[in-house]
């Protein structure tokens, strides 16, 4: 394993090493100590390597990420995870705001709880929170799924496309647009699937779930829907 | 009956026909009116400016024999690999969507030509655009449409873009009818449905998390790509101040003449200032930084020759973006399709309902039969003549002022027209000496 001692060595050599990965490598597994709240730590990898931070991280902790799994033993400060494309991240403790932003593809667990506005834009990427979500979560999501095991604050999906929501505690209010849609039969199977890669199987079952999503009546700009607004 | 004159028909100042008009549109469709374009009010402008010209006190170079250098390097503050181009006269932002694929490719073709760069928009970065832009700005917008890290590295700059001119606080809107299978797919949308574009970033929120944003760009890129922040002119002062603190490379600055592929009326015409009152408070604030030339400074919104493009440069911006008259070059307005403008309800040099996709030039759709009818490798040759000759206005302007670069053009060989101008511009009014506003605030 490739320790990386972030103190002594910076954030632009950590990147810097990171980025020159390109899966033709054996130097698949890579420490990264003494975080201290660091911004962008391994931000823009794009190799299939495994990454473990030990500690908590600042903003944009795997910004972007590719390929790479990378696993935050300790809390993620705002926009974790931020316009993902593929690969994984797990963080062991708490996400601030925007966890998951304008995601495009791969699965982001978040193991206790999150901010508000976690999943905004999210683009299809799968985020899997084990604890409750903050206020605007998931607003204008465009695909992609958020499942939470815990609550949501207000205004849960709120201008949202075709992202879906699944969420087993209490919603504070919906969003412009964002209403309970019958759970079917794929969708259970989607959330186990969902569950069980988001480590989160022997928490929760799919069948305690409901499902939030769009309705669909703002697609199309409507004067007399002008007060939803 | 008399033979007493009646007083003739009287016409409100107040409530014009125009105004009317709208009134009756509004009450009829229940919808405010959306239009693309920048403002066709009347405003202070560059019109607004003359060049002095050189005489005793200053000698002039002489046209066509002594050099007068027009190159320009953007993003030299902190990007490995900042920008140089031949000519100071840059193409704006623009999207695919609201812009066709031939569209973009003309864009292409016709700055690579005449040595300058181009910009994404709205809608992520297209073959057409990257194949045929040397030099490609990569927009990073609110929406996010498009956006990954891929092009992020195959881009030559990186422009964050917090705001324009046209709508400075506003989101976008491309209409469903715009929505091609095509649009759809970059944008991670359904067909045909209306799509918002988020008028703030959806994470980060005010300059101390721009600085970090920005430095998540650069550590994702290496470093290497210049990085932008496009604002609209609402506070150009502050905003510009803000985006040097928040570390950007350059400042793109957008006054309310600036073209939008869609927004209300109301936005265009009521939000934001005009380009002449924001350069001089844009580059106060890079002087008051000592910033002034190393943040360098592109402004935007009405910029229409190569006057203009001097009157810019002397006024301290260090090079110019063009929209709405890059289109105009490719063909976008001309009279000869004035039937069908007609048949759209309006005429050649005003139509601006680049929303609707109907455009009759094949600009500014999506219709596949309608983009047949726009050739981009004519349309590039059209926007490279048209930039070629902008920069040879530029140069004769500067050349008669005894500059040998653009870059020396200065605020001493302008005087203003009207007294608006000489406040916006703080250029002295013709044949005086006085700067309103000048030693009595700012």
């Amino acid at each position: 394993m490739q320790t990386f001692d972030l103190g002594k060595e910076g954030l632009r050599a950590l990147n810097s090493s990171l980025h020159a990965l390109k899966g033709q490598t054996n130097m698949t597994a890579w420490e990264v100590i003494n975080p201290k709240g660091a911004h962008a730590i391994a931000a823009g990898v794009d190799a299939p390597v495994d990454i473990t931070v030990r500690g908590s991280t600042g903003y944009y902790c795997a910004g972007m990420n590719k390929q790479a799994t990378i696993r935050i033993k300790g809390s993620a400060g705002p926009g974790v995870a931020e316009n993902m494309m593929s690969g994984t991240v797990i963080i062991d403790g708490n996400a601030s705001q925007y966890a998951g932003a304008t995601g495009r593809g791969g699965l982001l667990v978040i193991k206790g709880n999150a901010s508000s506005r976690c999943g905004v834009s999210m683009k299809g990427i799968d985020i899997v929170v084990h604890g409750s979500i903050g206020h605007m979560s998931a607003f204008m999501a465009q695909s992609g799924n958020l499942v939470v095991l815990g609550d949501a604050g207000d205004a849960l999906g709120d201008s949202l496309y075709e992202a879906r929501l699944f969420v087993r505690g209490s919603v504070k209010s919906l969003g412009a647009d964002c209403i309970e849609k019958e759970m079917r039969p794929e969708h259970l199977a989607l959330l186990a699937d969902l569950l069980k890669r988001g480590e989160a199987d022997g928490k929760a079952k799919p069948e305690e779930f409901k499902r939030y999503g769009s309705a669909r009546k703002l697609y199309n700009f409507n004067i007399d829907n002008a007060s939803s607004y | 009956m008399t033979d007493l004159p009646r007083t003739p028909p009287r016409f409100s100042a107040t409530f014009t026909p125009a105004v009317n008009a709208e009134i009756r549109r509004a009450a009829a469709s229940g919808i405010y009116d959306i239009r693309g374009g920048g403002t066709k009010r009347h405003l202070p402008h560059f019109d607004d400016l003359l060049f002095l010209g050189a005489s005793i006190s200053r000698y002039p170079l002489e046209g066509y024999r002594e050099k007068c250098a027009t190159d320009v390097w953007l993003g030299t503050r902190f990007a490995k690999k900042p920008i140089h181009l031949d000519i100071p006269i840059t193409i704006a932002g623009m999207s695919f969507g609201a812009l066709s694929g031939p569209a973009k490719e003309a864009l292409g073709r016709g700055a690579t030509e005449a040595g300058t760069s181009t910009t994404t928009g709205d809608g992520g970065m297209t073959e057409e655009e990257r194949g045929h832009s040397k030099t490609l700005v990569y927009q990073y917008l609110p929406s996010r449409y498009g956006m990954n890290p891929d092009d992020l590295r195959r881009a030559d700059a990186i422009e964050v873009v917090v705001g324009q001119g046209a709508k400075p606080g506003g989101g976008g809107m491309l209409l469903g009818q715009k929505i091609s299978d095509r649009v759809a797919m970059m944008r991670n949308l359904p067909k045909g449905i209306d799509q918002r574009s988020a008028c703030r970033h959806p994470d980060w929120t005010g300059p101390d998390d721009l600085e970090i944003k920005i430095m998540e760009l650069r550590e994702i890129t290496d470093w290497e790509k210049p990085i932008y922040v496009k604002v609209g002119g609402a506070r150009p002062y502050y905003d510009t101040a803000l985006a040097v603190k928040a570390g950007a490379d350059v400042v793109v600055l957008d006054g309310m003449q600036g073209g939008t592929a869609a927004t209300q009326d109301v936005f265009i015409e009521h939000v934001g200032m005009p380009i002449l009152a924001c350069i001089p408070q844009a580059v106060k604030a890079l002087q008051d930084l000592g910033m002034h030339r190393k943040v360098q400074l592109i402004v935007s919104g009405g910029i229409r020759s190569g006057a203009d493009v001097a009157k810019a440069m002397a006024l301290g911006a260090d090079a110019v973006a063009i929209g709405t008259a890059a289109l105009i070059a490719l063909g976008d307005n001309d009279p000869k399709w004035e039937e069908e403008y007609q048949k759209l309800g309006t005429t050649a040099d005003a139509y601006d309902d680049w929303h609707e996709g109907r455009d009759p030039a094949g600009i500014t759709t999506q219709d596949p039969e309608l983009f047949k009818r726009f050739d981009p490798v004519l349309g590039g040759r059209r926007l490279k003549n048209y930039l070629k000759v902008m920069t040879l206005e530029a140069q004769t302007i500067a050349r008669a002022c005894g500059k040998n670069h653009l870059h020396n053009l200065e605020p001493e060989d302008l005087c203003s027209l009207t007294i608006e101008a000489a406040a916006m511009a703080g250029v002295p009014l013709a044949g005086t000496n006085w700067i309103p506003g000048r030693n009595g605030g700012f």
